[in-house]
């Protein structure tokens, strides 16, 4: 048989080329026509003529950028004609709210770029939906077999844990504000604590946001408006970046958390000043990535963004056709 | 071994010398005996099981693990023990973990033939925390700041003793310290310590910058570029004695450093720089190799004949604190030196001179001395208060240290590699170069040096970001980049190199600022660092 070289799509360093039908996904640069996975800043990027992606992903565009001009909401399940003899479908990615995998049909192959997803239970957004195809562009954050993220409820029960132990003192998370903080709020609800939670101010408008499409976070409210008195014995929730802020000194001496899959490993948490690291993740672990490409079963997986090597050898491994792209302009998510 | 694994893990957490006392100090009052003075010498000495070596475990995971994603995830995590703990197949079963005393007597059976079934058996009774504690203390490499000095002031703290009571008693104990656990928690008598050779600690230097001294009231030294010792011996009433050699820290290295612990003719207390002997770093003194060849003896539990031959130790003498049992910390160093000068006809001279005194009317006077020195075995040069008595810890105004100038080159950055530590994951360590010519005519840039340290961590993220976004290659950890970024290296002195195509060596390169406003082509050139060369 004759290698099949999918040509109809192709990997560029700033995203992911459709050709026949000129649209790219999660483009790096403005282009005429964007298909979004999902609505983290480095995927989710501004000024395209159009813009192709779930409502969810939409409303969180237009939170960040002002403006929906170009915006074509797709509905997940919907196929939608790209022109070019190119169809679409955004399926469920589980990894944020509205977050969504891409199946691409072209002349009788069918192509699905990840986006970013994970496998475990997520109570604000659907799970990740096992599709067949002939190419699987497969993310690889923690493509590294050290990566293993524990239960959500065995971190969450550490977390509440501290909080307990601490009756004079707060527990600062740490957590990305789009996505994490949402799905970690959600969690600790679950677990049954229903005391307010303390949110930094760059968290409101996306918690608002995820609340109007009907996800439940219970009480929130902002450190700004809050007493230090308070906030004492409360979790408070804000971005990384200001764990180790002047912002947090206004806290009543503030246990420091972090929620997030590089936690896994000492020296990151200690490259974090974390005191309480939380292994809690919005992206696929090892054993998920594996899986994945093992339940999806393609002809041909291609790694995008992450530890690309492990995941190469890992299909060798086991005689799977794989390659390595390289894309750029992709953080180290998850922090 | 779950109170174990959670102390290694606040500990490794916690970065306040204040909060890991207080960790320490819970840990050792709540935990029974044998455990918690076992555990005290796993984060201290640490305890040596020789049937378990760092290659045991990964022997045992390559059985389990493939190599090459060993290798990725080894890279990435930049700990055996923890890439291990975190590679390990979680077991079936729940764990049922053992007690520390428990693991310790089960690590100390093991011989080289049972620990491939023996070892793995402890594993799978663990969770990933509780294994990476078992590895850690099994391989003896705990490297999370604890040093012997921080663990007897958390004991004096848990118990309600005074560290120099702690110092007096412990020496002479072995783990797991049960006399001492009996005295400090208990109120039984204290173990004996007559005829121990104990720690005094060390008298310390501020950073001379911007204050002016008057060469009347002070005495110049050279700042040696080897390893502070204290040398201590101790004779007990049947007239035999024992020395042993004490890191800054109050670390025991006696066992690295033998023929520096065997030299001592005479109990007493001397402060001084232990150096390896050697001529090409040569100097007015001569007699001091470079801190490169002492390096090639520090940190070995055995020191091989080889070793003892190819690169011999000493002790260059700064000062004599206790002699013939008479303490003279309360003297004036200027009475002191004296004391010490005679001391010197009753040592050998293979093992002991004394670090000479500067001549030098002037601060003026002594800062050109200072700088013409650039390529000995020296950092800089030490002043010390002639009427200064020896006073443990740093107090202003007696003795300063006066370090020389660091010499400022444009390179331009060509392989970074991953860190250690807390580096670990980041690529941190890099290789820079300079330019063999004119670039504009074709020159290449040769390396001339690796560093990792003098940024920030705002700067490490960035340069990491740098290296990932410009990767050229990679030859297996490393990464070649592009020749594109330039940056401003500090580094000590600079040598004729044999081992190098550029034909130089930095001493002590740091990175010192990060030139992105300066083009490749910009850098400096080779002849301009030979330039720089005093030797």
């Amino acid at each position: 048989m004759m290698a099949r070289d999918f040509s109809w799509i192709k990997p560029e360093p700033w995203g992911i080329h459709v050709v026949p039908a000129d649209s790219w996904i999660d483009p790096a640069r403005p282009v005429d026509r964007a298909l979004v996975t999902h609505g983290h800043a480095d995927h989710a990027r501004g000024g395209h003529g159009a813009t192709l992606a779930t409502p969810e992903t939409l409303a969180i565009m237009k939170l960040r950028y002002q403006t929906d001009a170009g915006a074509q909401p797709t509905a997940y399940g919907e196929t939608i004609s790209l022109g070019g003899g190119v169809d679409a479908t955004w399926l469920p990615a589980g990894h944020v709210l509205g977050s969504a995998q891409i199946l691409l049909e072209h002349a009788g192959e069918r192509i699905i770029v990840t986006g970013d997803y994970k496998r475990r239970a997520d109570p604000t957004c659907p799970p990740f939906a096992v599709t067949p195809c002939d190419v699987l562009v497969t993310e690889a954050t923690f493509g590294l077999p050290v990566f293993r993220h524990p239960p959500v409820e065995h971190e969450v029960g550490k977390l509440l844990k501290a909080l307990a132990e601490n009756p004079d003192r707060c527990v600062l998370v740490g957590a990305y504000a789009l996505g994490k903080a949402q799905r970690l709020i959600a969690e600790v609800r679950r677990a049954g604590h229903s005391a307010p939670i303390y949110l930094h101010g760059a968290m409101e408008r996306m918690c608002r946001l995820y609340q109007e499409f009907g996800v439940d976070l219970g009480d929130l409210r902002l450190v700004s408006d809050a007493k230090k008195e308070d906030i004492v014995g409360h979790i408070v929730v804000s971005p990384p970046s200001a764990l180790n802020d002047r912002w947090s000194r206004r806290l009543p001496d503030p246990i420091t958390a972090m929620a997030s899959g590089w936690m896994r490993v000492r020296q990151r948490a200690r490259q974090r000043m974390v005191e309480l690291p939380l292994v809690i993740s919005d992206h696929a672990d090892w054993d998920e990535l594996t899986q994945t490409v093992v339940d999806v079963n393609p002809y041909e997986t291609w790694i995008t963004h992450g530890r690309e090597e492990a995941m190469l050898r890992w299909c060798q491994l086991h005689q799977r056709r794989a390659k390595a792209l390289a894309l750029v302009g992709y953080e180290d998510e998850d922090d | 071994m779950e109170e174990f694994a959670a102390l290694l893990d606040a500990l490794v957490y916690t970065r306040s010398r204040n909060a890991k006392l207080k960790l320490l100090a819970d840990y050792l009052r709540d935990t029974p005996d044998p455990d918690r003075g076992w555990a005290l010498a796993a984060l201290t000495d640490g305890i040596d099981f020789p049937a378990v070596k760092s290659s045991t475990i990964r022997n045992l995971l390559s059985e389990r693990v493939d190599p090459v994603l060993y290798a990725l995830s080894r890279d990435f995590v930049g700990d055996s023990a923890e890439t291990a703990s975190l590679l390990w197949p979680e077991p079936d079963t729940p764990p049922t973990p053992p007690t520390v005393t428990e693991a310790v007597d089960a690590l100390a059976a093991m011989t080289r033939a049972t620990v491939v079934t023996e070892l793995p058996r402890m594993l799978d009774r663990l969770d990933s925390d509780g294994r990476y504690a078992l590895l850690k203390m099994a391989t003896g490499a705990m490297r999370i700041g604890i040093s012997s000095r921080l663990a007897k002031t958390a004991f004096a703290q848990a118990f309600g003793v005074t560290v120099e009571e702690v110092e007096e008693h412990w020496h002479g104990q072995t783990p797991p310290y049960q006399p001492l656990f009996a005295w400090a928690a208990h109120g039984e008598d204290a173990p004996s310590s007559e005829g121990i050779p104990l720690f005094r600690p060390f008298m310390l230097a501020h950073p001379l910058e911007e204050t002016i001294v008057d060469m009347a009231d002070y005495a110049a030294e050279w700042k040696w570029d080897g390893i502070r010792v204290q040398l201590v011996r101790a004779d007990k009433a049947d007239g035999t004695g024992e020395t042993r050699v004490y890191s800054r820290s109050g670390d025991d290295i006696s066992a690295t450093f033998p023929e520096v612990a065997a030299s001592l003719p005479f109990a007493a207390v001397l402060d001084g720089e232990l150096l390896v002997r050697g001529s090409h770093q040569g100097g007015e003194e001569g007699g001091a190799a470079s801190f490169n060849a002492l390096q090639q003896r520090l940190g070995r539990k055995v020191v091989s004949k080889k070793m003892l031959a190819e690169y011999p130790a000493f002790v260059r003498l700064y000062d004599a604190l206790i002699v013939d049992g008479e303490d003279l910390r309360e003297l004036s160093w200027e009475q002191r030196r004296l004391r010490l000068e005679a001391l010197m006809p009753r040592l050998d001279p293979d093992d002991f001179d004394l670090s000479q005194v500067i001549e030098a009317a002037t601060l003026d006077d002594l800062a050109r001395i200072r700088e013409r020195t650039r390529d000995d075995a020296i950092e800089g040069v030490m002043l010390k208060r002639r009427d200064s008595p020896y006073i443990a810890g740093r107090r202003t105004g007696l003795w300063y240290k006066w370090k020389r100038d660091p010499l400022l080159v444009d390179c331009v950055m060509m392989y970074a590699q991953r860190g250690s530590g807390r580096r670990s994951s980041f690529y941190s360590d890099y290789t820079f170069g300079c330019w063999d010519g004119d670039p504009d005519q074709g020159a290449e840039l040769l390396p001339v040096g690796k560093a990792y340290s003098g940024i920030t961590d705002e700067e490490l993220k960035m340069l990491d970001k740098f290296v990932r976004q410009h990767t050229l290659n990679r030859f297996g950890p490393v990464r070649e980049v592009e020749r594109s970024l330039v940056l401003e290296i500090a580094f000590d002195s600079i040598h004729l190199s044999k081992r190098h195509k550029s034909g130089v060596a930095m001493r002590f390169p740091r990175i010192n600022r990060i030139r992105t406003d300066k083009p490749a082509h910009e850098a400096d050139r080779i002849e301009t660092l030979k330039g720089l060369i005093r030797d």
